[in-house]
């Protein structure tokens, strides 16, 4: 079935790949990294700067040293977890851009618990948090999913605004009834109990947040390849109409759905306020829950390739800081980099999808 | 042979020593919240930043729009571990990170600005602002027609409250009826909700609009109306000619000067520095023509007196909204205006 879309002009037609690239599919990915990166290396010429010695410099502050790796490691942890969340109700075509908001939810569910009960010994404590993060992320995902179901309210114009009241309702928090009697009026919590913070795995500076993104990987992994439920969510995703017809229970679905993403994203705001900054405070917001978005696309939506994709993405950023210490570009260049990778990753998906053929003369 | 060999090892410790000399090179790293180029706070520490790379054998790098939070603690480590002399942090978020770092290199020095918190090898900082902004009042005071001056402000902490507070005493100084009307964009660089958040104090009668953000959007929102602004951080009359009358600036290298070379030679301590129009840290950009020299000669005449200590902002009685007296000491205590969260009579607005 070729679909002509485009291409009068140059009399060329564009049609859907027959065959799915497998090997290619790699090669083209690594092709458009390399292209990204030749295209920020002119960038560099352009400013003065050795291009040779200013990739160095980013691959070396991203992978080069043991520091370096677990600075990524760190990173990628809010992100792999808000990226798995939205990448669920992708899935089932809901398009939840609410990550941002159900991080903050979560980060505020184990605030609350770790403030409200400080005595409690860390086997009961962290659990807590993590339930009361898995609840309210949750619910913040629910409200949407609700509103869409017994509405029809578009569920991305939803979780968006759902975002900025989480974000007032932290702020709320944290300048009103949460606010520290020692801050000197600034807006933070007082600091957990070291019970309420998660410990770094040996020797390193990496966080126990590391094994909560393996096992939610996991289990993810697992629940869309063997379980009934995973395998009607996928099912509706490619088609809700054909699952209607199928009996699939579309409503549950949708809501369960939406469930775990918020949860998900509500366990990277728990794993930040407690394993981070100790605290809750509104410089936790920074993002992570947009960055999510991207990666699950990066990633096809697959929970393996999402971990490696959220790997890469914090060591992209990690590596830019170092070429900017040492080379004194401005910060502007490490996104103008993200940004190009990611386009060009994002053109190269089209091509695995799609390719140019001559028009046939008929 | 023997000659020889001495010779060798006496090249040898010469050229060891000289290149021991070579390394004596200090590092010297500041990080900041927001753009450099925001002609706004960060640009004005980097104004000093620049002062001291200008020195001998001091190195001195910056990374800009660094997160505070987790990453600003990568940050901060990893100028650590690249063996950083001396580490700059001029957002208040990076406190903790920075407290953090602190501990795990005991032979770097941290300095933090804007915060409290200290240990061994990190030190905290500040300026009185609230000192030049107290002058900048008074310009406005005498300018105002409407007696509404209009402050576009970023988050309800005590560093911004102290400030509109002397701003507002300021006035108040010389314009009993002056008000001072607050709007909150909780932004620290958004030119346009600032210049938005400038408006709106427009639309209610302010005809001078003053600032505690980066940007200079309420600058321009006054001058597209006609009437007067104050700026922040350095001079912004080249955004709003016609309408900036004075600005209450930062004037950072000769303290961070200071701090370089009380490093350099080992004098070093940690502590908490709070310096003010005495020591230069704060002060008045130039005055705009349109403001009266009478003006400028009762504001100059006040700005003596603070750096004299013959006049002391937020000496008591200092009476808050409500009318209830909250400082009563000629000379205040620091650890009442670093905690301030209340406004001073003659505010309209809310503190939440």
């Amino acid at each position: 079935m070729d679909t002509q879309i485009t291409g009068k002009m140059l009399d060329l037609t564009i049609r859907k790949r027959q065959e799915s690239l497998k090997g290619t599919a790699a090669l083209i990915y690594c092709g458009a990294v390399l292209f990204s990166l030749l295209l920020s290396a002119a960038l560099l010429i352009f400013q003065g700067n050795s291009p040779v010695e200013g990739i160095s410099l980013l691959l070396q502050g991203a992978f080069g040293s043991m520091y370096a790796i677990e600075d990524c490691l760190i990173k990628a942890v809010p992100i792999y977890l808000c990226s798995l969340g939205v990448a669920i109700a992708f899935r089932l075509q809901i398009w939840n851009i609410g990550a941002e908001g159900q991080f903050a939810l979560g980060a505020i569910g184990a605030t609350w618990v770790a403030i409200s009960f400080p005595g409690l010994p860390s086997w009961a404590m962290i659990p807590l948090m993590m339930g009361a993060a898995f609840l309210l992320g949750g619910a913040w995902g629910v409200i949407p999913a609700i509103l869409k179901l017994k509405m029809k309210a578009n569920e991305i114009i939803v979780t968006l605004m759902l975002n900025y009241i989480a974000i007032l309702i932290l702020d709320y928090l944290v300048y009103g009834p949460w606010k520290a009697s020692d801050s000197y009026g600034f807006p933070m919590t007082d600091e957990f109990s070291s019970a309420a913070i998660i410990g770094t795995i040996g020797e390193t500076s990496l966080n126990w947040g590391l094994l909560i993104c393996l096992l939610s990987g996991i289990v993810i992994y697992i629940f869309f390849k063997f379980t009934v439920m995973g395998f009607e969510l996928k099912a509706s995703g490619e088609n809700v109409r054909a699952a209607r017809y199928a009996g699939f229970p579309y409503a549950r679905l949708v809501i369960i759905s939406m469930l775990l993403s918020g949860a998900f994203a509500g366990w990277a705001g728990f794993v930040e306020a407690s394993a981070t900054l100790n605290r809750l405070q509104p410089t936790i917001m920074v993002g992570y829950g947009y960055t999510a978005i991207v990666v699950a696309w990066l990633a096809r939506l697959n929970p393996f390739y999402i971990g490696i994709s959220s790997f890469l993405l914090a060591g992209l950023r990690v590596g830019a800081e170092n070429l900017q210490l040492e080379l004194q570009v401005p910060a502007a260049f490490g996104d103008i980099m993200e940004g190009m990778i990611l386009l060009t990753i994002l053109a190269a998906t089209f091509f695995i999808h799609y390719r140019f053929a001559r028009r046939q003369r008929s | 042979m023997r000659k020889i060999l001495i010779l060798l090892v006496l090249s040898l410790v010469v050229a060891v020593g000289s290149a021991q000399a070579a390394e004596k090179k200090m590092k010297v790293g500041f990080v900041y919240v927001s753009p450099v180029g925001d002609a706004g706070y960060s640009y004005a520490h980097d104004l000093g930043r620049q002062a001291i790379e200008a020195l001998p054998n001091v190195e001195v790098k910056y990374l800009e729009s660094v997160n505070e939070g987790a990453d600003s603690e990568r940050v901060f480590l990893n100028m650590a571990r690249k063996k950083y002399d001396l580490i700059f942090g001029t957002s208040f978020g990076y406190m903790d990170p920075m407290l953090k770092t602190a501990k795990r290199f005991p032979h770097t020095v941290f300095m933090h600005c804007s915060g409290y918190k200290s240990s061994k090898n990190m030190g905290n900082y500040f300026g009185r602002m609230y000192q030049a902004r107290y002058l900048s009042g008074m310009v406005a005071g005498a300018m105002t027609k409407s007696n509404v001056l209009g402050y576009v402000a970023a988050f309800p902490i005590p560093e911004v409250i102290r400030g509109i507070n002397a701003f507002a005493l300021g006035a108040q100084a010389v314009n009993p009826k002056a008000e001072v009307r607050v709007v909150w964009t909780k932004t620290w660089y958004d030119p346009a909700k600032e210049k938005e958040g400038a408006k709106s104090l427009l639309d209610v009668g302010a005809d001078v609009i003053a600032q505690h953000q980066d940007s200079p959007g309420p600058q321009e929102a006054a001058q597209e109306r006609g009437v007067y602004s104050i700026g922040y951080n350095t001079d912004m009359s080249q955004f709003a000619p016609k309408a900036h009358l004075v600005a209450p600036i930062w004037n950072w290298a000769p303290y961070y000067m200071e701090v370089l070379n009380s490093v350099k030679d080992g004098t070093w301590k940690a502590g908490s520095t709070w310096n003010g129009l005495a020591e230069g840290v704060v002060d008045l950009s130039p005055m705009g023509a349109m403001v009266p020299e009478a003006v400028k000669a009762t504001v100059m005449a006040r700005r003596e007196e603070i750096k004299t200590g013959s006049y002391v902002v937020f000496g008591g009685p200092v009476l808050d909204q409500a009318g209830t007296v909250r400082l009563t000491a000629a000379t205040p205590d620091d650890i009442d205006l670093l905690s301030m969260d209340w406004f001073v009579k003659g505010v309209i607005g809310t503190t939440e």
